[in-house]
């Protein structure tokens, strides 16, 4: 029997699975929408990936902004930030990347790496400026499916310019262009254009953006912002297939470092729920999230302090 | 009308405020309640929004105070936009319709131990400069003694085998809260640091050392910087922390002359702790750190200032720096990713080294 693992990376807007073998091949995949909410998501996911003949399932990694709450429901060995996860993925097949852009549904990082180590990352701040769920709402006001967006972006000759500063601006910005009567293509180019600069200026800024790049997330499969970020940077970044894999491939990579037996995974049948609840305890008020499993009490997390602790409620 | 005494919440730093107050005053001094979402939630919806967060959560707490009967209010102004709370929290106070006096401690930033007595004398006539020097000396014994704990607790809590930290910290509090003269504080003080020192550890040679810089007020209430502290403890590592009140109320003065003219290259102090913070980047930078980590509330214009010239020294010297932006917003999911790559890329790095 072969040895197999599995990531899931669960973002704001998708979530990604993989099962991956000992030597990192892709054994299977799939990227659904999150839809705002991760439970059935992962559910949905779960039904598509298959072990296949021959595997055992020996790890199991969650990783991504919902990684705590589908760690418990998986059962993962290994819960890790996406910005290591991102890392070490794309290390296991560009071994000598120096620079990770990574665009995805709610945040947007770049990562430094020299000979194969993290050696310094940004995120975006407060905002989502500059990031897919922008590219996803503003895709909606004007009417063009998402996935033509890259598509259509290519053909303009004379992308419109948009402020890159900030979301709000951006949007304010694009709706005066798209009242002048400029055509939609122009528009689209003008957004992607947007999301470069804003992430040039925000996430990259004061940062050595060194060769070889390489650009992931889920933005990355719009050509458009590949196109503007290749002029823009005057050089070619690197987008792989699987570019919006990456976190989840380096998340599984992570629990197969960790030794384990067989794993058992089996949710389609409990029932997996979120439960907010605002502690009594004292005068914090700790907005208390607790997971049920089968209504029973797993985990609980945002307590400030023991009041709020799994042992309390199980009483 | 008898005199309620309200202040401000930050850190622990109330025991000692509250000694100083009630034996000062002989007014009634409230147990000022801890800063919790109901604190900021009350002082974010009357503040002017782009004000700085320190200024929303002072604000929140003299509401509650208020509230709670409180009808003197104490606040100690500082060397930036902080030296202008007292008038305009006065302002928004009494536009609420409350009726209070406010007095403020510490203005232009500077602590001026006779113009504190002669406030003091205000609230209450009958203090004398005898009594009021020898209860300042055990204050500011105690803000001393607390500080030294404190830094010995973010350098050795990570590898507390037992985890007894916790516990003697809160009983310590609680000891200090029933000083009653001098004597009865250096018996506490001397029980303490024996018994700190008892405390088992098992410190690694080459553990993981994260110094935490910027606003005061943010990296003082563990509210305010949603317990960076505990968390990066949690990680396993050490901490170091410049500021306190000791720094600030007693030694700035003449410390940040020094540091100036160690710095060499910067003319001139910047406003509040700017100045400060490059050079603690330095001697971070110089003594080996892992990684610094920069912390501010939003619209803090004198830590704006010195981020770009902090980047750039940790850009030429090759060291890891996060610099965090606290608001009021309430969940910390985001934070939380951010601090646990920052701490794993540390260990990546050292790892490697």
């Amino acid at each position: 029997m072969n040895k197999c693992y599995l990531g899931v990376d669960i973002g704001s807007i998708s979530t990604k699975g993989v099962i991956i073998d000992d030597n990192y091949n892709i054994l299977s995949s799939n990227y659904i929408w999150t839809l705002g909410n991760p439970i059935e998501a992962v559910k949905k996911l779960m039904n598509t990936l298959t072990v296949p003949e021959n595997y055992k399932l020996c790890g199991i990694g969650t990783t991504g902004s919902a990684r705590k709450l589908i760690g418990l429901m998986l059962g993962a060995n290994v819960v890790k930030n996406e910005i290591i996860a991102h890392a070490i993925g794309t290390l296991s097949f560009y071994p000598d990347a120096k620079t990770i852009l990574e665009i995805g549904g709610q945040d947007s990082k770049i990562i430094i790496l020299n000979n194969g180590i993290i050696t310094d990352y940004a995120m975006n701040t407060l905002c989502a400026a500059g990031t897919g769920s922008f590219l996803s709402s503003q895709s909606k006001r004007i009417g063009v499916d998402i996935n033509d967006f890259g598509n259509l972006a290519l053909q303009s000759k004379n992308p419109v310019k948009i402020a890159a500063r900030c979301t709000v601006f951006a949007e304010s910005d694009l709706i005066h262009k798209a009242q002048l009567g400029y055509k939609k293509e122009d528009i689209v180019a003008g957004l992607c254009k947007s999301i470069v600069l804003n992430y040039l200026n925000n996430v990259g800024k004061g940062k050595k953006i060194l060769e070889p790049i390489v650009f992931q997330g889920g933005v990355s499969k719009n050509k458009g912002v590949v196109k503007y970020f290749n002029e823009i940077l005057n050089t070619k970044v690197i987008v792989d297939d699987n570019s919006h894999l990456m976190g989840a491939i380096g998340i599984a990579i992570l629990s197969s470092k960790e030794n384990h037996d067989e794993l058992n995974l089996n949710i389609n049948d409990i029932k997996f729920e979120t439960r907010g609840y605002e502690c009594k305890g004292c005068s914090n008020s700790c907005e208390v999230i607790r997971i049920f499993k089968d209504n029973k009490l797993i985990d609980s997390f945002g307590n400030k302090c023991e009041k709020g602790v799994v042992e309390q409620f199980n009483k | 009308m008898d005199k309620v005494i309200a202040f401000p919440m930050m850190g622990n730093y109330y025991v000692p405020a509250k000694y100083l107050f009630s034996r000062l005053s002989n007014c009634k001094v409230l147990d000022t309640p801890k800063i919790t979402s109901k604190t900021i939630e009350l002082g974010s919806k009357y503040s002017p929004d782009f004000l700085c967060t320190p200024f929303k959560y002072t604000l929140g707490t003299f509401i509650e105070c208020l509230e709670d009967g409180a009808n003197t209010l104490i606040q100690m102004g500082g060397g930036c936009r902080y030296g202008y709370y007292f008038e305009l929290q006065e302002k928004i106070l009494k536009d609420l319709g409350y009726n209070f006096k406010y007095y403020n401690l510490v203005s232009k930033g500077h602590t001026d131990i006779y113009e504190i007595y002669k406030k003091l004398k205000e609230i209450n006539p009958k203090i004398n400069i005898f009594k009021s020097l020898y209860y300042f000396l055990i204050t500011y014994k105690m803000v001393k003694f607390m500080d030294y704990i404190d830094d010995y607790v973010r350098k050795n809590k990570a590898y507390d085998i037992s985890n007894k930290f916790d516990k003697m910290v809160s009983d310590m509090l609680k000891s200090l809260s029933e000083t009653k003269g001098i004597i009865s504080f250096i018996k506490t003080k001397n029980k303490y640091k024996k018994l700190i020192k008892n405390i088992e550890i098992n410190k690694p040679n080459n553990n993981i050392k994260i110094g935490i810089i910027g606003e005061l007020f943010t990296l003082m209430e563990p509210y305010a910087n949603n317990n960076i502290e505990d968390m990066l403890i949690k990680y396993g590592a050490e901490i170091k922390r410049f500021t306190t009140v000791t720094y600030l109320l007693f030694e700035k003065k003449r410390k940040s002359k020094k540091y100036l003219k160690k710095l060499g290259n910067i003319k001139y102090k910047m406003g509040a702790d700017a100045m400060d913070n490059i050079y603690y980047t330095k001697y971070l930078i110089d003594n080996n750190y892992d990684g610094i980590i920069h912390i501010k509330s939003s619209f803090c214009t004198p830590e704006i200032g010195s981020m770009g010239i902090i980047n750039k020294m940790c850009e030429d010297n090759n060291m890891p720096v996060l610099f965090l932006s606290m608001d009021s917003n309430t969940s910390n999911v985001g934070f939380e990713t951010r601090i646990e790559a920052f701490y794993d890329m540390i260990e990546m790095r050292k790892r490697n080294e």
